[in-house]
């Protein structure tokens, strides 16, 4: 497995080389043939992961790179990381495939792939590393990609400032994280995340780890987002490219809670237990801030795909708030929340992109009304989309914030019970302001006549569903039906490796 | 005991030096040679220096053969005649170690770019260019394996008097720009001079060896003495932060890196400043050793201000030269961190960023002086950012090539050789327990990422002459944009850089492990 593992991020540079090996017109189709590649051997992966070990680092590779840092090539996958890498490579597909007819058959769309290859080599690798320097520049490598696609192919005025906003911002986490890492080593005197993780905080003393969780998780708090440090993320989902905002929100923003649950509850487990209300708080205030900006982007003049990337805040949130918990629920109910709201807000945000190609703008109020009638595929998809985001039981949305208001009404021992039962109410009056946004969404597009009562109001129809687009859009709506209805698909895995991860913290 | 020892002379390990010999000698051979050139065949001139720098390279190489031996020591002062005590314990002038060799390999690679770099028509005497330019490198060459003082200060001298002719050849304000360098020079050496006199006044010597152990006897005795060799060392200090353009004696920097031609500008922020360092490190890791600590909160003050206030000016600049010489004031403050911990030796980390940044700068240097051009169509300063505008279109792999430079600078990936640059500071740094001053270099690194990626964007950006400079607000003036025909040999220095900066990125070791070993 271990060679499955080197050729996911192999192939993409391979990908990358062939790219410019063949004339630039052919860059979409040999970018759309790559992705594929890539996810069908990441499903290959699935056969050969042993279940009964999921919480056992498996496939593993471990051969030294720098010497001097002590930085090893150490990949593997366990039960926390199988279910995110197939998102990546899943999500990471789908947009190769759907970008194959809008990508320009120039120069500029031979890089626009390359990016989105570089991109994916970046992603994997933050999902396979073992090393925490390895995983730092696996972090990295993502920036520049995604840096590119907005500040050249987003849309606005405003996409050179919001890539800078982006870039920066990320930057100057990951540079505090890489402190935290480089403190971590000074005390253990090693990265590799495997033994890190079974040492679980041996070693270092209770003002290390205070000091060490602080910097690493300034870092996954930007890249999540945490509220108030999400400034950057509206901005930069409003200007990108649709692949741009369905890879930002599906994957990138998925590195932050799971660099948060691997490296700051696994290996940091004082100094996580020292911040974990204030985490709580951040996110619980995350979640109701969120669904306040998104009401307000549902009235007169809002944006659909800036009310997405709010609501993305909201929906990190419920992760943050599951991993502050510090409990087994918790960290499951977070790892599945992640997983739900790539599926999901990767779709809502193909969505948008669609009535980008359309009518040239996701502004929710020109966009129209009556979609049911307008374009009847088009409009059910939104709804089924909001419904999951609004977390509908049966579908993906429900069982991660399930799962973490569980966690919040039992949270790990030493932590304030009757303060995370405050947290656990909050969020439950998210989750209703999270359903008002939602219907306001769907009731302001979907319903309604095309025709007003005096005539004025005309909206044309609309162009229903493609078949490109329903390739590239019906696997995630399928799989947040799945998800929703079969959660054990997802929980069996990270389960018992979250178990072992929280090895020292004493369960209720 | 051999004769020459009794009667109290040096003997001299001739192979030791052969690397400063052949490129003192190669220095006089070219200024000959010009003489009796016709003018026409001046090029040959650029093609002699190349075989006079390779074959200092050669003999580099087989100086680093040889050097898990021993430690080859030369201009030694013998000991008593009998005792005959290890080489390494008699005060001597100069050593060929790790870091001598490191350096060294440095000087002369980084000078071979600076002499391919050079633009079309390349308008300067060159005879007397590739003269100085040789006669410099001596300089640099001795300076970072001198082992005391007065060697220190000898080379030094050499290294500089070369370069303010070399940066009097600068078209526009090359003249002014010479004489600022200059008069900045001398002061900083006589404000080092100064400082050796205290330094040589407390401990009686000025080998390194030496100084240490009267540096030693005065801490432990304190008083007087003590105080006074503290303020020598702090001024000695003080003339090296001149030459690596430390803030606040970094004023020169950038209106002498604009002034002269784009490639002496490169030699500056390379080679001269590579010596630099040298000799500060050498200062403080063999003779200042005993007050490591009080230098080390100096240092890192140092390093902070250097790193903040280069990167926050060069936010402003609108010119590639100007931004890269306060870029190097910067990337100055980040080699200085690994030297202000004090309590266990990280030299290796600043050797390490050293070598890694000569690659990077050299090659961004490098696009630049291709890019901007000499003659009548020189654009000063190395153009403007401006100009750079959609150099994609024009000249695709120079945009990439300085793309990439420009990422190493910032540390970004693709640019992973210059993340592992800023790894071994961040990490000698949070080993060292200077937790704050890795926290102050974590926010410029994020200041520099602006200013380095805004240049890389431009090269990019296809809207050239977009809505953005058609409306109103907007100056109607279009800077004149970089040149589109290059010379061969700048291109092939690019290349270079750019092979180098491709290899050290999946393999750095060799930089990393260079000087792991030293002292």
């Amino acid at each position: 497995m271990a060679t499955l593992l080197v050729l996911l991020l192999a192939l993409p540079a391979v990908g990358l080389a062939v790219l410019y090996a063949l004339p630039a017109r052919q860059a979409a189709r040999v970018g759309a043939a790559a992705g594929a590649l890539v996810f069908l051997l990441s499903l290959a992966v699935l056969p050969l992961f042993d279940y009964g070990r999921a919480e056992q680092m498996q496939g593993r590779l471990d051969v030294p790179w720098v010497p001097a840092f002590d930085l090893r090539f150490h990949l593997g996958v366990d039960g926390i990381s199988l279910p995110l890498l197939l998102l990546t490579t899943l999500l990471t597909a789908l947009c190769l495939l759907y970008a194959v007819r809008t990508t320009a058959k120039d120069e500029s769309g031979r890089t626009f792939t390359a990016l989105i290859l570089l991109l994916e080599i970046g992603m994997v690798g933050t999902f396979l590393a073992q090393d925490l320097l390895l995983f730092f520049v696996f972090f990295e490598i993502v920036l520049l990609p995604m840096y590119g696609l907005i500040h050249r192919w987003g849309s606005g005025e405003e996409r050179r400032r919001a890539a800078d906003k982006f870039i920066l911002y990320t930057l100057l986490g990951s540079a505090l994280m890489l402190l935290g890492f480089l403190l971590i080593h000074a005390r253990t005197g090693t990265f590799d995340m495997v033994a890190l993780a079974q040492r679980h905080g041996l070693g270092m003393t209770l003002g290390v780890q205070e000091a060490a969780f602080l910097l690493v998780g300034l870092g996954f708090a930007i890249k999540t987002p945490m509220w108030p440090l999400h400034t950057w993320l509206p901005d930069a989902h409003t200007c990108a490219p649709t692949v741009g905002s369905v890879l930002l929100a599906g994957v990138l923003l998925k590195m932050g809670t799971y660099g948060l649950i691997r490296i700051g509850a696994g290996m940091l487990p004082l100094g996580a237990h020292k911040f974990a209300f204030a985490l709580g708080c951040f996110g619980t205030v995350g979640i109701v801030y969120g669904a306040l900006a998104c009401i307000n982007q549902a009235r007169r003049g809002g944006d659909l795909k800036r009310l997405i990337a709010y609501s993305s805040v909201g929906h990190m949130g419920f992760v943050l708030l599951g991993v502050a918990t510090l409990t087994r629920v918790g960290l499951d109910g977070a790892l599945f929340a992640s997983v739900a709201h790539g599926l999901i807000t990767g779709l809502l945000f193909f969505i948008a992109g669609g009535f980008k190609e359309r009518l040239g703008t996701t502004d929710l109020y020109t966009l129209g009304r009556g979609l049911y009638e307008r374009a009847r595929r088009y409009g059910a998809l939104i709804a089924f989309a909001a419904m999951a985001s609004l977390g509908l039981p049966g579908l993906a949305g429900f069982w991660g914030e399930l799962y973490t208001i569980i966690g919040a009404a039992k949270p790990a021992a030493g932590l304030t019970s009757p303060g995370f039962h405050v947290l656990m109410a909050v969020a439950g009056l998210g989750m209703i302001l999270t359903a008002t946004y939602l219907l306001l969404v769907v009731r302001r597009l979907c319903m309604g006549a095309t025709v007003g009562p005096s005539g004025a109001d005309r909206y044309e129809p609309l162009a229903d569903l493609s078949n490109r687009e329903l390739v590239s859009w019906t696997p995630l709506a399928g799989l947040t039906l799945i998800a929703g209805l079969w959660p054990a698909l997802i929980l069996a895995l990270a389960d018992p490796a979250v178990h072992r991860l929280l090895g020292g913290v004493r369960q209720p | 005991m051999n004769v020459s020892a009794l009667l109290g002379v040096q003997s001299i390990d001739y192979v030791a030096l052969l690397p400063v010999l052949l490129t003192a000698g190669g220095a006089l051979a070219v200024l000959l040679a010009d003489l009796f050139l016709a003018r026409e065949r001046r090029t040959w001139l650029v093609w002699g220096t190349l075989a006079v720098l390779v074959a200092a390279l050669i003999a580099q190489i087989v100086l680093w053969s040889e050097r898990s031996a021993a430690v080859r020591y030369t201009f030694c002062v013998p000991g008593v005649p009998g005792a005959a005590p290890p080489r390494s314990l008699l005060p001597c002038s100069y050593a060929v170690d790790d870091f001598t060799l490191t350096l060294q390999t440095l000087a002369l690679a980084a000078t071979v770019l600076v002499v391919l770099m050079a633009p079309r028509r390349f308008d300067v005497p060159f005879g007397e260019y590739h003269f100085l330019l040789l006669s410099s490198l001596t300089g640099a060459l001795v300076l970072v394996a001198a082992r005391d003082f007065v060697t220190v200060t000898v080379a030094l001298e050499t290294l500089s008097l070369p370069a303010f002719a070399l940066v009097g050849f600068g078209r526009r304000a090359g003249g002014e720009a010479a004489l600022k360098f200059f008069l900045m020079s001398i002061a900083s050496t006589a404000v080092m001079l100064f400082g050796l006199s205290l330094v040589y006044g407390a401990t009686g010597s000025l080998y390194f060896s030496q100084v240490y152990g009267g540096l030693l006897r005065a801490a432990t005795l304190g008083g007087a003495p003590a105080q006074l060799a503290g303020v020598g060392a702090v001024l000695t200090l003080v003339g090296f932060g001149f030459k690596i353009s430390a803030v606040p004696f970094h004023f020169w920097t950038p209106e002498v890196y604009a002034g002269a031609p784009v490639p002496v500008a490169a030699y500056l922020s390379v080679v001269s400043k590579a010596a630099g360092f040298a000799g500060l490190i050498l200062a403080v890791a063999l003779a200042f050793q005993p007050y490591a600590h009080s230098l080390g909160i100096l240092l890192a003050v140092l390093a902070a201000a250097t790193m903040t206030v280069g990167n926050v000016i060069a936010l402003r600049q609108r010119y590639a030269v100007r931004l890269l010489a306060w870029s190097t004031v910067a990337q100055a403050g980040y080699v200085l961190v690994p030297l202000a911990v004090s309590k266990s030796s990280q030299v290796s980390a600043s050797v390490a960023y050293l070598v890694l940044y000569a690659v990077m700068n050299l090659g961004a240097f490098a696009v630049v002086s291709a890019a901007s051009g000499s003659g009548a169509g020189h654009l000063p300063s190395g153009g403007e950012l401006a100009g750079y505008r959609g150099m994609y279109r024009r000249r695709p792999r120079s945009a990439v090539a300085l793309a990439f430079f420009l990422l190493c600078l910032a540390g970004l990936p693709p640019g992973v050789m210059g993340l592992f640059a800023k790894v071994a500071v961040f990490k000698a740094a949070v080993t060292g327990d200077l937790m704050w001053l890795a926290v102050v270099m974590a926010v410029n690194v994020v200041i520099a990422l602006y200013y380095y990626l805004r240049w890389a964007a431009v090269l990019f950006d296809v809207s050239m002459f977009g809505a953005a400079q058609l409306t109103a607000g907007a100056p109607a003036v279009v800077a004149a944009p970089v040149r589109a025909r290059t010379a061969l040999a700048a291109n092939l220095a690019v290349g270079i850089a750019f092979a180098l900066a491709v290899v050290l990125s999946f393999w750095p070791n060799p930089a990393l492990d260079a000087v792991s070993h030293w002292r």
